[in-house]
């Protein structure tokens, strides 16, 4: 799909540091921005939650620096752990896609390239997915659809609004079909959590592309979107070649999306939480006070609960 | 039934040796026919051959050449199978948002005496035709009309039979200005939603998302030389491979043919095709795929809608393969 794109244009990093600096960068003491080339503490970096002090930029997160950063502590439950991915269709290119897992798995300490689990938000209990772009593009698979399918089906017994943290080049190819059908299996328990009227806010961080973008990802009742991410079906690359011109710089990104009525709200990461959590409680199912004296006659009116 | 005016085969260059056989038969018999000899048992044992060859070839194609068949500019199309297989038919136009995609086709349909809606993928069927058919890539608003057609189907308590047969969704501009991730997002979702009974059937190419985009249903049927696939294996080649010319191992790791979807347990039938491939006898392959429509219909007709709901939920639930700690592969 459109992975390759992304690695392509990832960008170079600016101006040169000394080597002192270089070797601290090195160390992870000082982090260096890839959008405006500032040095920041990494400390700082990681209190303002990745987010650049200088320009704004949105850097990478992991999947468990983003459950930190969204989920009341103490309140997560991981759930499914015990799913890892395996090798059905014995795929091999340049490299045995078991190697590929094996290596993502070392990278990152996961199984593969999505976190689920039941946390709290401001104190309101959620469904939360986040995906981790470092494993294989956060490229979805089976277990990737599996476990968020678990998850929805989850928050629909338990009646949770889902949220979902998308981070994903699009389907894995090494799963073939099987990637592609993951697709139709979380819209189909997307569909059950929403017939249920429950709430589900999928978040679109950069990049957010080809399989992704065509289910789950465009699929929220509210869809929110950090600043400039990449949201894509098809890759630019892709586009640029059917077209056979250059397209505008702000093409497929967040700012796009939103000129476009394809998202709600662009939220920067760090109001995110907040925002989060304000939904879900506007959300909240209150039983409506009937005001006195409008009761009709013959109709049963629910009475007032306290909140 | 495609209605160009040059009826010349368009070989494949697998079929080579075949062509080449033919011509000889019909230079024997000329030859023959000249000097007036007799060569009826020299041409008769070479016309089995032609036979036995044909069957030989297309009983052993590599994924990669099962595409080419898939791709056969001569491949029966969906509005080919419309009108082989319906009795009454009217196509309906519109995404009623400001478009009307012509690589996306639909309308109502009687099938065996059954009304029901078409929708389909639709490739043009000469490069005029192409043009305007977008080479059978459909833009967000034709899986917008795709989905009004089903819910048209819906309403009126009609089956919907879909037909497959698209590269992909069209990768343009405007395709991203329109939203082609929703368009075929909402598709999934709603298409687990409709309580009427539904086929789909990959009758050529079934392109990654935008062959998902109308095919969420109760059954899943492909043709034999159909392919399926999540992504194209030249651009799977050109990612994994770096290297498009690595297309056939691509196409071989991929797992994109009909009998592979079969063992991987996505797949509910194969249709058989005439030997030569479905364009060498389009009637015949369209016998064989009303006869699966009206035998599905009649099964699924055996459930109530929330029985075929769940159903049609649970065959989707359980695509993927993973192992659960302490567990044997599950799928
Ligand atoms: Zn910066």
């Amino acid at each position: 799909m459109s992975l390759f794109d992304w690695f392509a244009n990832r960008r170079k990093s600016g101006s040169p540091v000394s080597e002192g600096q270089e070797r601290e960068i090195a160390d992870g003491l000082w982090t260096k921005c890839e959008s405006c080339s500032a040095l920041t503490y990494t400390k700082d970096l990681r209190s303002n939650q990745m987010v650049c002090l200088e320009c704004n930029h949105h850097m990478r997160v992991t999947s468990e620096q983003r459950i930190q950063q969204m989920i009341d502590a103490d309140t997560w439950v991981a759930i499914d752990e015990g799913l890892r991915p395996t090798d059905p269709l014995k795929f091999r290119d340049r490299k045995a896609y078991s190697d590929r897992l094996r290596d993502a798995q070392e990278k990152t300490h996961l199984s593969d390239a999505v976190q689920t689990g039941i946390g709290q938000i401001e104190g309101a209990p959620i469904a939360l997915g986040v995906m981790d772009f470092r494993f294989m593009g956060g490229s979805m698979g089976s277990v990737v659809g599996e476990k968020l399918t678990r998850l929805i089906e989850r928050g629909t017994q338990q009646r949770l609004p889902v949220v979902i943290v998308c981070a994903s080049g699009g389907a894995r190819m090494q799963e073939g079909m099987l990637s592609l059908m993951q697709m139709a299996k979380v819209s189909g328990a997307l569909q059950r959590h929403r017939s249920n009227r429950l709430l589900y806010i999928p978040v679109l961080t950069h990049p957010t592309a080809g399989g992704v973008t065509a289910s789950f990802a465009m699929l929220g009742d509210i869809i929110l979107a950090e600043p400039k991410a990449t949201i894509a079906f098809a890759g630019r690359r892709v586009v640029e070649q059917t077209l056979r011109e250059k397209l505008p710089d702000d093409f497929q990104t967040s700012e796009y999306l939103l000129t476009h009525g394809f998202i709600d709200a662009i939220v920067p990461r760090t109001q995110l939480k907040k925002t989060l959590a304000q939904l879900v409680r506007l959300h909240q199912p209150t039983l409506r006070q009937t005001p006195k004296g409008t009761q009709i006659p013959g109709i049963k009116t629910l009475t007032t609960v306290p909140e | 039934m495609a209605n160009s005016s040059d009826r010349r085969p368009i070989l494949l260059d697998f079929e080579k040796p075949l062509a080449e056989l033919e011509t000889r038969i019909i230079q024997i018999r000329e030859l023959a026919e000249e000097n007036e000899v007799d060569v009826s048992d020299q041409i008769h044992l070479l016309e089995e051959r032609a036979v036995q060859l044909r069957q030989e070839i297309f009983s052993s194609l590599t994924p990669l050449q099962q595409l080419q068949v898939a791709r056969h500019p001569r491949r029966p199309s969906t509005l080919d199978y419309v009108q082989a297989i319906s009795d009454d038919w009217m196509e309906l136009h519109g995404d009623r948002g400001g478009h009307d995609d012509p690589a996306m086709v639909g309308g109502v349909a009687r099938i065996d005496g059954r009304p029901v809606v078409i929708v389909g993928q639709q490739k043009g069927r000469d490069t005029k035709d192409n043009v305007y058919r977008n080479f059978g890539m459909a833009s967000p608003s034709g899986y917008r009309k795709a989905m009004r057609l089903m819910e048209h189907a819906s309403q009126f308590d009609m089956p919907i039979i879909t037909f497959i047969d698209t590269a992909g969704a069209f990768p343009g501009l405007v395709g991203e200005q329109e939203g082609q991730g929703e368009a075929i997002a909402y598709n999934l979702r709603e298409m687990f939603r409709l309580e009427v009974p539904i086929i789909c059937t990959v009758i050529g190419e079934g392109g990654s998302g935008g062959a998902l985009g109308i095919g969420v249903g109760d059954r899943l049927m492909m043709f034999e030389h159909s392919v399926y696939t999540v992504i194209s294996p030249e651009g799977c080649a050109s990612i994994l491979w770096r290297d498009a010319a690595k297309a056939p191992q691509a196409a071989e790791a991929l797992k994109i043919t009909a009998q592979d979807l079969k063992t991987l347990g996505i797949l509910d039938e194969i249709l058989p095709e005439p030997i030569g491939g479905a364009h060498s006898d389009p009637l015949k392959t369209a016998e064989t795929l009303k006869a699966a429509i009206v035998r599905h219909l009649a099964e699924l007709d055996q459930l109530t809608s929330e029985q075929r709901c769940d159903l049609r939920y649970q065959k989707f639930r359980s695509f993927g393969v993973f192992i659960e700690a302490g567990m044997m592969p599950a799928r």
